[in-house]
């Protein structure tokens, strides 16, 4: 793994923060939105806005796939933990996530629920086949990343007739949310949407490949640049962003050559349509109900369907009325600018979406950029 | 270790194929047997042998430190240690950081009805050869029996009493603005191997715990430089907690740079795969150390100079800051806050 260094060379990050420097038109501002949380997490990780010119300003967006999971949709994960007394298998990141109350995964496991952190999916088959007594489900969320591990597991346990194995599907995609943001209606009073380009997702973009995007280029006129998650990999797209809107063009462009291609891993894409199909709807935390945004698992597969199996419906719940998260993922705001950012609102006791892991905008910001609020308090 | 003297012959405790059992913490026959065969003859010493309750002795003068920790740890057995050795050391280093030198432990366990004999006894073992190293022998101490399901193998609690000199005032609210920020060598060795060694995780390292006793590394430190201000063990929380803590305490900040903290390799490469930050990665061989800036020097070359200092190094300064934040300048030339730890490190999805 000594590959990781050469894409944190200060020296090289020194030469693309010059050139940066030098390509930015005075006086212009550039907004550009980082979709996917694992940028969100790399620009606060490094202190990269420091080596940004003032004019250019990263968004952190909603591609953080425990900061959108609304909480109607945790506190049904919950209360099948505690109530149905299932095995509930999920990623580390979803224990946390807070529901109504402020209880969250984690907390329903110290009420006695049996929640198993996992690192894959296939942990969660390891954990039915190991325990036939327990009916085990398995919390899956995330963008289009994790979900071919998904797929590949519910069609191992149809195959081999796991009958105390079901999933809880949760999986999201990345181009809807794009769409909704760039077409949410501006509400009377608030700021417009304000977003020169795209840095494009990485992990999501080996599997869809690029021209899912293609969209936002061609009928939003808004510049992509498709990025690692390396911070040299966010400096070279932002360089290449500022260009693109300094010609006035609007492309989907490639910086994450090395991983992602044009169209992406077929068989992938292939093995997601075999087993997920679209939701007509799913809310997301923060941005609403967004058309078409989501998967739910195929009929022939219904039997692994934790929704079905439990007869689960969905109550929405709202989101606490002091959260900006709406507007913070629309680039209308920055955390700092919410009231209660910092004070109510913590990684220890998120209110909002934004604050839940930390790749969330507001989470980034508290743990790794809050001192820049804090040096312009005087005295 | 609690027992009465036993006379009639008594079959040996099967330490190949034997289990714990409840009547091992009854206070019977049974428990003084466990105590005879297997703590006392691991931990054998002059005080020990005498079977009391308690035990006593007369310490070197100075001022008297005491410590206690409990070591919880799953896997019980990782690349590099155990459970045994790492709650030797770990007391040991509690004391240490005080500049004392450690005289004795007390040890204390709780067993789990049904724990295989044999690996109670590779754990005592352990405990016993870093104890014997050290140089800091196990005096007195204590063992219940929970019932199965109530423990997870064992638990050890270990107490240690030492003498910190005259005229040495280290203490983690002594750290004053100017003041440089010293690192004994790399970090996160240890929670990456004892993260390697648990089951469900899809990753091998060749990655050991930095488990290790420090009091003599601390030894030739206060001998080159008395003065220090401040020392801590990054365990768990990592480097990032420990500088919190010690930020928070002296009333400061801290600025410390990326590029001059020591990560191996391998570990780095274990952190970007769980989606982990090696600032708040568990050390158990390491210490922070800070002192007055025209002091770093020396202190460094009398670190440097120790084995277990080989890879020291000053990683940043203390500095004035109302707000008390520990900041970094990243690798890449950007600057950010080195929060407190929100909870307990959890992987990422992304
Ligand atoms: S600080 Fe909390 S409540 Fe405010 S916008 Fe962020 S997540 Fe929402």
């Amino acid at each position: 793994m000594n590959y990781i260094d050469e894409y944190r060379d200060g020296t090289l990050a020194a030469g693309l923060a010059a050139a940066i420097a030098r390509a930015a038109i005075p006086r212009r501002q550039y907004r550009f939105m980082e979709f996917c949380g694992g940028h969100t997490y790399a620009i606060a990780r490094y202190g990269l806005t420091d080596l940004l010119p003032s004019s250019v300003r990263m968004i952190h967006g909603p591609g953080c796939p425990v900061c959108v999971l609304p909480i109607g949709r945790v506190d049904a994960v919950i209360r099948l933990a505690l109530e149905h007394k299932v095995t509930l298998c999920t990623y580390g990141d979803a224990l946390r996530v807070p529901g109504s109350g402020g209880m969250s995964l984690l907390r329903a496991r110290a009420r006695g629920a049996d929640v198993r952190m996992i690192y894959s999916a296939a942990d969660a088959l390891t954990v039915a086949r190991a325990e036939p007594q327990r009916e085990v489900v398995f919390f899956a969320l995330g963008f289009e990343t994790t979900t071919p591990a998904t797929a590949v597991v519910i069609r191992e346990a149809h195959a081999a007739g796991i009958g105390n194995f079901s999933v809880l599907c949760n999986h999201v995609l990345t181009p809807p949310a794009m769409a909704a943001i760039l077409e949410s209606p501006v509400l009377p009073g608030a700021a417009p949407l304000a977003l020169d380009g795209f840095v494009g997702p990485a992990h999501v973009s080996t599997v869809i490949g690029t021209v899912p995007y293609e969209f936002v280029a061609l009928r939003h006129r808004k510049p992509v640049v498709i990025a690692g998650f390396e911070p040299l990999d966010l400096l070279q797209a932002v360089l290449m962003l500022i260009r693109q809107v300094n010609d006035g063009r609007a492309e989907v462009e490639n910086e994450f050559v090395r991983a992602v291609g044009r169209n992406g891993n077929l068989k992938a894409q292939a093995l997601m349509r075999e087993v997920f199909e679209v939701r007509d709807r799913f809310e997301w935390r923060g941005l609403g109900e967004i058309p078409a945004s989501a998967l739910k698992i195929r009929e022939p597969y219904r039997r692994l369907d934790a929704e079905v199996r439990y007869a689960m419906g969905y109550r929405p719940v709202p989101d606490n009325k002091a959260c900006e998260c709406g507007a913070i993922l629309r680039g209308a705001k920055s955390p700092s600018e919410c009231a209660i950012f910092g004070t109510l609102c913590t990684p220890e006791n998120p209110i909002g979406a934004c604050m839940v892991s930390s790749e969330g905008a507001c989470a980034a910001h508290y743990s790794y950029g809050r001192f820049k609020d804090a040096v312009e308090v005087p005295g | 270790m609690s027992g009465n003297r036993n006379t009639g012959y008594v079959r040996p405790l099967d330490l190949r194929d034997g289990r714990v059992e409840m009547s091992h913490g009854s206070g019977g026959r049974a428990m003084a047997q466990l105590v005879r065969e297997l703590f006392l003859a691991a931990f054998d010493n002059d005080i020990l042998r005498q079977m009391n309750d308690q035990a006593i002795f007369t310490l070197p003068p100075g001022r008297v430190v005491m410590t206690t920790d409990s070591y919880v740890v799953s896997p019980l057995f990782f690349p590099g240690g155990d459970i045994g050795c790492m709650s030797v050391h770990g007391t040991i280093n509690d004391l240490a950081m005080s500049g004392a030198r450690p005289a004795y432990l007390a040890a204390s366990f709780v067993l789990e009805e049904g724990f295989a004999l044999a690996e109670l006894k590779r754990v005592v073992d352990s405990m016993a050869r870093a104890a014997l190293l050290a140089g800091v022998p196990v005096v007195t101490g204590d063992t219940k029996v929970v019932e199965r399901g109530k423990g997870d193998g064992v638990f050890i609690t270990t107490t240690g009493v030492g003498v910190v000199a005259d005229g040495i005032d280290i203490s983690g609210a002594n750290a004053r603005p100017g003041d440089s920020i010293l690192l004994s060598g790399t970090i996160g060795d240890h929670g990456i191997a004892v993260m390697s060694k648990r089951e469900d995780l899809g990753f091998r390292t060749a990655i050991e715990s930095d488990t290790a006793a420090l009091h003599e590394l601390v030894a030739a430190m206060v001998a080159a430089v008395p003065g220090i201000h401040a020392m801590r063990d990054p365990t768990r929380g990592g480097l990032g907690t420990t500088l919190n803590e010690i930020a928070a305490q002296s009333g400061v900040g801290m600025m410390i740079e990326e590029a001059s903290i020591p990560v191996a390799p391998q570990v780095e490469a274990a952190c970007e795969f769980l989606g982990f930050d090696p600032l708040y990665v568990a050390n158990e061989g390491k210490l922070v150390a800070i002192c007055r800036q025209q002091d770093a020097g020396r202190l460094l070359a009398a670190m440097r100079a120790h084995p277990l200092g080989a890879a020291a190094a000053v990683i940043g300064e203390v500095r004035q800051d109302r707000n008390g934040f520990v900041q970094m300048k990243t690798r890449l030339g950007g600057q950010r806050i080195v929060d407190w730890l929100t909870g307990e490190q959890l992987p990422r999805i992304c």
